[in-house]
């Protein structure tokens, strides 16, 4: 085994135990670059509406590789890695824009919307003297590029000539729900950044445990608008990679009963004066209010209500990650919706009233595992062995999903010997 | 006019730093509007905010939620105020300027939490000035950790 992954050991075959130093070493980091973000596996780049007319461009970070998203003139999509075949600069300094071609600053290597080289200024030198030999081939210098495939809009990429296509790699409950939040032409309301300083695995975590949903998160429970003990569940692709936490509105569980008196907090049922964001104007045809779906290995598709999102997470170092999320709506949605959706984006992203806890959660969990990297967390909640659908919230099983996936691709085998 | 507005801001900034949020409700009128913008936003002429509260009610619910519900960061804030802008047009006073906020931990370790603009627009009610408007556009739109204090 790989000298780095040898100091971890994962002694539970179901990942229901996950050794501490897998969110602290900064070569497990080096190697996730590699295993995961450059792997076998789509990765969110953008949506198709950012960059709607030919030349439109943005660039974005793929685990910590920038990354340029555009459209060629042929209207297709490509991506490639945003950095000079020449001496390595960063080839697009803007975040994103209009362009005919990209050209580096520092030499001027120019390159079309294809990443092709197009253009080495002085080649031939001058008059004679200087330049590159003739035996340069510029064909051989493009930016390296990236697999694309779209669906309904949204934009992923791959590193990985091996990955399978797109679909499958999602799986159908996936498809579904993107099809799900992408079946008319989406608007861009706008961006929100949040720069976490913990390991971004934990936030991964974090987005396949909806067990903590009522418990971190209190707005809901303080204010008597929703419980861990409604109706909800997770969903999982065939190897548990993804995970969708849902839940359904109105609905309480079966059997009614909860257990908050357990809790420090409990039920304080005060009223808000001005509840009017929390209002939800049904706009799928099922009962699904809030749907948490995160696609292995960088992004979240999120249903708060009517807040809809992507966030796309954006690794900086074992230690720091930045979440870019988009809020988009519909084009055909008429001003007071947009106007809806843009209050309701108060329960959501680093200020969200609902969501706000994770940037502490994650930090608390990565300041207090700087050592004993061989001690484990318990992943247990919804039951230990095989990983599957779970019918309720009070569950941690997608986490687990997560690892399994990520120690396949990683080549560790879980529960083997230390 | 200018130091009655430089006052205002200062004790906007007083009450924050000193989690006398109660009080900081205070200096906006109830039909207020108040407003966290990135500047990346607003230079693509996108709406989406980081906080929006389009009533007194939702401002109050705000600071009600940090108080009862919300989980973040034990902080507290230090705000720095600089080169206040103020005009009044038709009876509305629009004034602006520069914010600093520092954030310090219980351990005393301080960090720069956010830079940015206050764009007010504010009015004299039962003799004194209130914020109607604050729309604040941030730089540092990449928030650090999280933004649970109003700015």
């Amino acid at each position: 085994m790989n000298e780095i992954l040898s100091r971890y050991h994962f002694p539970a075959a179901d990942c229901s135990r996950i050794p501490y130093g897998m969110y602290r070493d900064a070569e497990i980091y080096g190697l996730e670059q590699e295993r995961i973000f450059r792997g076998p596996v789509w990765n969110y780049l953008a949506l198709e509406a950012e960059i709607p007319k030919p030349g439109d461009f943005r660039t974005v970070v793929v685990g910590d590789t920038p990354v340029i998203v555009d459209r060629a003139k042929d209207g297709t999509v490509h991506a490639f890695v945003n950095r000079c075949a020449h001496r390595g600069a960063i080839v697009q300094r803007q975040l994103h824009g209009n362009t005919k071609v990209h050209t580096c600053c520092y030499h001027q290597w120019a390159y079309d919307l294809q990443g092709k080289l197009a253009g080495v200024p002085f080649r031939r030198g001058v008059n004679g003297v200087g330049g590159l030999d003739d035996d340069f081939d510029p064909t051989c210098h493009s930016l390296q590029k990236l697999r694309v495939e779209s669906l309904n809009g949204v934009i992923f990429g791959s590193f990985s000539d091996a990955v399978e296509p797109l679909e499958i790699f999602l799986g159908p409950a996936f498809v579904a729900q993107l099809r799900r939040l992408f079946h008319a032409p989406v608007a861009v309301l706008g961006y929100q950044r949040q720069r976490i300083f913990g390991n971004w695995k934990l936030y991964s975590d974090n987005v396949r445990d909806p067990n903590h949903g009522g418990l971190l998160h209190m707005f809901q429970i303080t204010f008597g608008i929703a419980r861990l003990s409604a109706k909800g569940g997770a969903v999982l692709d065939a190897e548990g990679k993804h995970n969708m936490s849902w839940a359904a509105q109105g609905a309480p569980a079966a059997g009614g009963g909860d257990d908050y008196q357990d809790t420090a907090r409990g039920d304080m049922n005060i009223k808000l004066r001005d509840p009017s964001m929390l209002q939800y104007r049904k706009e799928f045809p099922d009962d699904l209010s809030l749907t948490i779906a995160s696609i292995f290995p960088n992004c979240t598709f999120q249903q708060i209500g009517n807040t809809l999102a992507v966030r796309q997470f954006r690794t900086k170092s074992a230690d720091e990650f930045e979440v870019v999320s988009t809020f988009f709506g519909y084009e055909a949605d008429d001003a007071e919706m947009v106007k809806h959706r843009l209050k309701a984006a108060n329960l959501a992203g680093p200020a969200g009233l609902v969501s706000m806890e994770d940037g502490e959660a994650v930090e608390i969990v990565h300041r207090a595992i700087v050592r004993d990297g061989d001690s484990h967390s318990v992943v247990e909640f919804g039951g230990k062995g095989p990983v599957k659908d779970q019918e309720n919230l009070v569950t941690d099983v997608p986490i687990r999903g997560f690892w399994l996936h990520y120690c396949k691709l990683m080549g560790i085998t879980p529960g083997g010997a230390a | 006019m200018s130091s009655e507005v430089q006052n205002l801001f200062e004790t906007y900034a007083r009450l924050l730093d000193a989690d006398r949020l109660e009080d900081w409700l205070d200096l906006f009128v109830d039909g207020c509007h108040y407003e966290i913008l990135s500047r990346e936003n607003v230079a693509q002429n996108l709406p989406l905010s980081l906080m929006l509260c389009d009533s007194k009610d939702m401002l109050v619910d705000r600071v009600m939620s940090l108080r009862e519900a919300n989980i973040y960061n034990i902080h507290v804030d230090c705000h720095i105020l600089s080169f206040l802008h103020v005009e009044e047009i038709e009876g509305v006073i629009k004034a602006g300027c520069n914010y600093a906020v520092f954030q310090s931990n219980q351990e005393g370790e301080s960090r720069l939490f956010s830079v940015g603009r206050y764009q007010a627009e504010i009015i004299r009610q039962h003799g004194v000035l209130r914020f109607k408007k604050m729309r604040i556009v941030v730089d540092t739109g990449a928030v650090l950790t999280l933004l649970a204090t109003p700015l």
